[in-house]
């Protein structure tokens, strides 16, 4: 899941995937840390571009706390096809289990979504939560001004 | 199944103690958790209060177990809203493991209660949480900074 390598030495000025371009190659961690964030990222992208993975996903949405007969019920996929894709699920980080007594629980784990989201979605957001803040602080100083 | 529970993941190249401090850094928080800080001496028993950028308590609880840098437990409820107030305490857990020069953080929080709404409200925020405090660990920079009124709402 993690690429075997120790990322102290990024803290603090370590570069974000897409800003990586702009700093040149010349700095030695970008080789080092570039590959590594875009393999978590294929992971996720690959485990997602699966419409039975989807539906397992769908139905951890549903209910967490899954055991792997639960999901095996509802589509017609064999025990070992979804333990197959559960592993794929599970080492994109997309699938989290615990243990209880004997049983695996799944959860559907939204994180690297989330990540997705927030990357090409959320600064588009912030901007449209700005204007909308904009709009009120002015339509409110008109109604104080017409007070 | 009797509980209501939910279980979030995700790997930060930090170190542990740093970790442990940007949860518990009330000042640090702000930057991650939307203006929203926390006060506790996070030390078991102790109390524990999120409160909104305004002052507005959102939850209350106690501190169940502390291990730092390893293990946090928070006995969390709801405190402005009636309905979920009324459901009494879920329990917050954080698990901290070192993983090859990074670490996995564990949030499972959970409830002794089938379709708990408290753990449903509580499960929309936690995925917006964790990959700002992911974001600003390794980068020093939040993906979203704005601050919550006291509806939890965009201000």
């Amino acid at each position: 899941m993690i690429a075997r390598r120790d990322y102290r030495e990024f803290e603090n000025h370590g570069p974000r995937a897409r800003d990586a371009p702009f700093f040149g190659l010349t700095c030695n961690y970008l080789v080092a840390y570039y590959p590594d964030v875009f393999a978590d990222e294929d992971k996720v992208f690959k485990a997602l571009a699966d419409s039975n993975r989807r539906f397992l996903l769908d139905r951890l949405r549903e209910k967490g706390g899954l055991t792997l007969g639960d999901l095996c019920e509802g589509r017609d996929m064999s025990r070992q096809a979804v333990t197959k894709h559960l592993v794929l699920l599970e080492a994109a980080n997309l699938v989290v289990t615990r243990k209880q007594g004997r049983e695996k629980l799944h959860f559907l784990n939204p994180v690297p979504i989330q990540e997705i989201y927030m990357r090409w979605i959320g600064k588009f957001e912030q901007n449209r939560l700005q204007a909308l803040h904009n709009l009120k602080q002015a339509l409110q100083e008109d109604a104080d001004d017409q007070v | 199944m009797t509980k209501s529970e939910f279980v979030y993941v995700t790997y930060i190249r930090t170190t542990p103690e740093k970790l442990w401090d940007a949860l518990t850094n009330s000042e640090f928080m702000k930057q991650y958790w939307f203006g929203m800080s926390c006060e506790s001496e996070w030390t078991a028993g102790s109390p524990w209060r999120l409160q909104f950028p305004d002052g507005h308590v959102a939850d209350a609880g106690e501190i169940a177990e502390s291990d730092p840098p390893k293990h946090l437990a928070i006995r969390w409820r709801n405190e402005w809203k009636p309905e979920l107030k009324a459901e009494g305490y879920s329990l917050c857990v954080f698990e901290i493991e070192p993983e090859d020069g990074a670490v996995k953080l564990t949030v499972t929080h959970s409830m002794d209660r089938a379709a708990s709404k408290s753990v449903e409200a509580f499960s929309g925020g936690w995925p917006k949480v964790l990959s700002n405090l992911k974001s600003l660990l390794e980068t020093g920079q939040v993906v979203v900074s704005r601050t919550v009124d006291c509806r939890g709402e965009a201000a």
